[in-house]
């Protein structure tokens, strides 16, 4: 008993040591919240590629994209991620919406159909993941059906989760409203666009994915 | 008389039910125009499969989805949640319906306003 008490607990130092586990990570939030954008931003400065198109009709990602192994370095700690760049969560889609952009009936009917599909598989991914950066657009009402099951999910696995306060380069945006909602996890105010405080995000990674 | 109904759901009958069923009820419910206030809310993983289940009912000019608002979950730290070792998440009132007929107005931390239309 002692023995394989002892094994065991060496075996565990032992794979400690030699293989460096990767935390995965999802970056989830409402549709246009900027998920994208920072997920560009991060993978572009740590890496040099980008990861998806960026667009201001909502649901432009309709697949989860995963870009492996981008290592972030932060005050001397490093921390290598798989970052999964999941589609806008929703609990409603209306084609209509999206001819308002100036879509045709047709292609606006399409984008509904895989932005639905685009759901799904968001929520799918939660059942995968390290940790989550759970990015919102800081000029609107934080408290809604999107982010209280984001946070309510990471809550129950017990994982951790940043919350991005995204876009404080505009002026109707107020970071305090959100941290007001959802007091008990850290907030990073950001803008991913012109690139405020995104090292005090990289910072907050290093932390709590590390 | 015509008008939209709104069903109250209590507390009782929903912790006699399993996830699915809710989910089903919930669905069905809104689906044929009604609004409903649950007493007691759904877990995270509940809400999951209700986004799941809605998103593939969603199709044009039929379904356009859930209008869906609850409060953010209280963790449950008491004395003897911790002396049993049980986190348990407490949900609270929820109100869902038709995205074609319910708007949110305002929510904060305390207060759900909505506007329902026929
Ligand atoms: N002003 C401002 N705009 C931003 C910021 N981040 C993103 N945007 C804009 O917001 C819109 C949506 O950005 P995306 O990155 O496509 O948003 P997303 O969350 O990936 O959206 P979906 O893929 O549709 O779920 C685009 O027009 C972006 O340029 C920001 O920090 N500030
Ligand atoms: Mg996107």
């Amino acid at each position: 008993m002692g023995i394989i008490k002892k094994l065991g607990l060496n075996f565990t130092w032992f794979k400690n040591l030699f293989k460096k586990k990767i935390a995965r990570i999802g970056i989830y939030g409402p549709p246009n919240a900027g998920k994208t954008t920072l997920a560009n931003r991060i993978v572009r400065d740590w890496t040099g590629d980008a990861m998806g198109s960026v667009s201001n009709i909502p649901h432009e990602t309709r697949r989860a994209r995963r870009r492996q192994g981008v290592t972030i370095d932060s005050n001397g700690s490093s921390v290598t991620l798989d970052i999964i760049d999941t589609p806008g969560l929703a609990t409603k889609i209306d084609f209509k919406d999206f001819m308002a952009f100036g879509m045709s009936e047709e292609d606006s009917k399409r984008r509904a159909k895989e932005a639905t599909e685009g759901v799904i598989e968001a929520v799918k991914w939660l059942d995968d993941l390290d940790g989550v950066i759970l990015v919102m657009d800081a000029t609107e009402d934080p408290y809604t059906q999107v982010n209280v099951t984001v946070i309510g999910n990471m809550e129950a696995r017990k994982l951790p989760l940043l919350i991005a306060a995204n876009k404080i380069d505009l002026p109707t945006s107020s970071p305090a409203r959100i941290h007001s909602a959802f007091p008990q996890h850290p907030l990073i105010p950001i803008s991913a666009l012109e690139g405020q405080n995104i090292d005090l995000l990289y910072k907050q990674i290093a932390e709590h994915f590390g | 008389m015509k008008g939209i109904q709104l069903d109250l759901i209590s507390e009782d009958k929903l912790d006699g039910m399993t996830s699915m069923e809710k989910v089903r009820l919930i669905l069905d419910e809104v689906r044929n125009g009604k609004i409903l206030v649950l007493e007691k809310g759904l877990t995270p993983n509940e809400q999951t499969k209700l986004i799941e289940l809605t998103m593939t009912e969603i199709a044009p000019d039929d379904f356009a989805g859930i209008e869906i608002e609850s409060y953010p979950v209280k963790q449950n730290d008491s004395f003897f949640s911790k002396l049993l070792g049980k986190n348990t998440m407490k949900t609270r009132l929820t109100v869902i319906g038709p995205a074609a007929q319910l708007k949110t107005i305002k929510k904060d931390r305390d207060l759900i306003s909505a506007l329902v239309s026929p």
